[in-house]
């Protein structure tokens, strides 16, 4: 009963990282998915990777997680080395993958009991277990329903609540939120900043920008397989500068010829929100931010809102790869 | 909705002892037998085509076959047993392509467990599929007049044997689901290798009448070898060496493709 540390954490400690990976390689053919990444996770954080459709992501979380073997290159997770211990990383680490890892045709209690009996509970405290996780994370009234009839946002919970059978060490998450509608999405977050507060170390993956920034305490940003910047959202959003200008036309129809503006005067490319009547550039002092809005006022084009300030993620992430917007529409992900 | 709280509280249960390799596949045959409950409609395609089969076969070109439609059914019924055991080793390959297509299996395979225990418990189930499909058609036959002149015994044998069919046969699928990731691709390549084997075989009609580079054909084919032995396991007068020969293959395919299915499983 006095032992409140998660079972995952073995008993030597010699490592403090959760995760410490060194040069880590994965190809594909000549694809090179991962293309030599570094990675420190310390314990107890919430950690994001951050990145585009086909950035190699999933591919180094699945590596993490012996799910798939590295070409080059070495990682320990919770002082287990990945390759000549992965029995071990497995004991200490859970998934939960992009689809969902639940089978299907059984109820959402059968599939905790089912993990649970693999875990090494026997009989009653199995299905203790399972009742336990499904009081916790409210899927008790749903506990004899099949999987199949589970709403997207009821099948994360379980698929989250079997990750905990024994409270892991580390838990992945690939792309926890995606397809969930807002609710569910702002749900996921609570039960991710929960485990985070009950000394769970979290790795997620994740291709919305406000994800990471409403919950990492770090970010990784990865592009064609390569870390191409790490640090807190504010770090990232420093080192790309403040003087952020945003304005907010009044008329739509007249974007094109605002952005042109703006582009002229401040001479950097000009970011469009994905809701469509927002722009941002970068302005770098209020007196130029000043001469580009008196351009505007001059060539008629009527604002109804401006702003100057930090950049949003979005725009660091624009900064860094050259790239618009990470794939989607973001307008999802603000409820 | 969960909080930092109750995570605390589900914290404290101790972590359990670390199972034995063979808790681990029990767990997933019970896994296979919960299916059972929730898709019992499962059951109906494994034995529909088989009961149409027996039926056709028998009333239809029984007597033309054999002079008599009773007298036919005591022949085809052993082989229309082989016959289902070895299609429905096609219906596990094409579930575990599904399982292996949903993520399922990531996280199995991400679990401190046994590697080859999911398998064992895809066999456990297919096991009980192929004992459950062969008593159905058993029935069948016998109350459309089939007598196993071998008496109980001789079933008992002849179901064991049955049993070591599906499960050489059940590695050839277990590793077409792990090669291949559409189930319907699986259902049309097992079918296309069956085919051929099912029907160039003594499973329906004495091989006397065929051109001599298909007789030739037809007995070295493990499905005949198979039929053969079953019959003699039924019908009583079965050798030894029947025996033998009928468990070739089912062993060989073990031997080999057990430890590929391995591989191919750790390498994903």
């Amino acid at each position: 009963m006095n032992d409140t540390s998660p079972m995952g954490v073995p008993a030597t400690g010699l490592a403090q990282s959760a995760i410490s990976a060194r040069g880590l390689v994965k190809t594909f053919g000549k694809l090179r998915a991962v293309d030599g990444i570094d990675l420190d996770v310390p314990r107890g954080m919430i950690f994001a990777i951050l990145g585009p459709n086909g950035a190699g992501k999933t591919t180094l979380m699945r590596m993490l997680a012996t799910l798939s073997r590295p070409d080059a290159g070495s990682a320990t997770v919770m002082g287990h080395d990945l390759v000549q211990a992965p029995h071990e990383v497995r004991a200490a680490i859970a998934m939960t993958g992009q689809f969902a890892s639940l089978d299907e045709d059984l109820t959402g209690r059968e599939n905790l009991v089912l993990l649970a009996r693999l875990w090494g509970f026997r009989g009653r405290a199995a299905k203790a277990r399972a009742d336990d996780l499904l009081a916790a994370f409210g899927l008790s009234e749903a506990a004899t329903k099949q999987v199949r009839d589970y709403s997207g946002g009821m099948r994360r919970r379980l698929d989250i609540a079997a990750s905990l059978i024994v409270t892991p060490g580390v838990l992945f998450l690939d792309e926890p939120t995606t397809g969930l509608d807002p609710n569910a999405r702002k749900d996921v977050w609570g039960m991710i900043r929960g485990l985070a507060e009950a000394g769970v170390t979290i790795l997620l993956t994740t291709q919305y920008l406000e994800e990471a920034d409403q919950l990492a305490a770090r970010i990784a940003v990865i592009d064609h397989g390569r870390k191409i910047a790490e640090g807190t959202s504010r770090e990232l959003k420093a080192a790309t500068g403040s003087g952020f200008l945003h304005v907010a036309l009044a008329d739509v129809a007249r974007l094109d010829q605002a952005a042109t503006i703006l582009e002229r005067r401040l001479e950097h490319p000009v970011q469009r929100s994905a809701e469509g009547a927002e722009l941002s550039v970068l302005a770098g002092t209020p007196k130029a931010a000043n001469e580009a809005l008196a351009d505007l006022v001059a060539a008629g084009i009527e604002l109804s809102d401006f702003s100057m300030g930090q950049p949003s993620l979005e725009e660091v992430f624009f900064a860094l790869t050259g790239q618009p917007s990470l794939g989607e529409s973001r307008k999802d992900d603000t409820p | 909705m969960i909080d930092a709280t109750s995570l605390q509280r589900l914290q404290r249960v101790a972590r359990p002892r670390t199972p034995s390799a063979l808790s681990n596949a029990l767990v997933f045959g019970w896994r296979a037998v919960l299916k059972f409950k929730h898709v019992p409609e499962q059951l109906f395609d494994l034995v529909m085509t088989p009961i149409m089969f027996t039926l056709l076969f028998t009333f239809v070109f029984g007597g033309a076959l054999a002079g008599s439609p009773g007298e036919y059914l005591q022949f085809f019924l052993p082989g229309i047993l082989v016959q289902t055991v070895v299609f429905n080793a096609v219906y596990s390959g094409m579930g575990l392509s599904t399982d292996l297509g949903k993520g399922l299996f990531d996280r199995f395979r991400s679990l401190p467990i046994w590697s080859l225990s999911p398998f064992a418990g895809l066999m456990v189930g297919d096991i009980l599929r192929h004992l459950i499909a062969a008593s159905i058609i058993l029935a069948i036959g016998l109350i459309l007049g089939y007598r196993p002149e071998a008496g109980i015994l001789g079933v008992l044998a002849a179901f064991a044997m049955l049993i070591a069919i599906g499960f050489g046969m059940g590695w050839v699928f277990i590793v077409l689901g792990l090669l291949i990731r559409t189930p319907t691709t699986v259902m049309t390549l097992g079918f296309t290798f069956l085919f051929p084997l099912v029907f160039a075989s003594n499973i329906m009609v004495d091989p006397g009448t065929m051109p001599d580079w298909l007789r030739a054909f037809v007995e070295v084919n493990p499905v005949s070898l198979m039929t053969t032995a079953l019959r003699g396991l039924m019908g009583g007068g079965a050798t030894l060496s029947q025996v033998v020969l009928a468990l070739i293959a089912p062993v060989a395919l073990t031997a080999i493709l057990a430890p590929t299915t391995l591989w191919l499983y750790l390498r994903r």
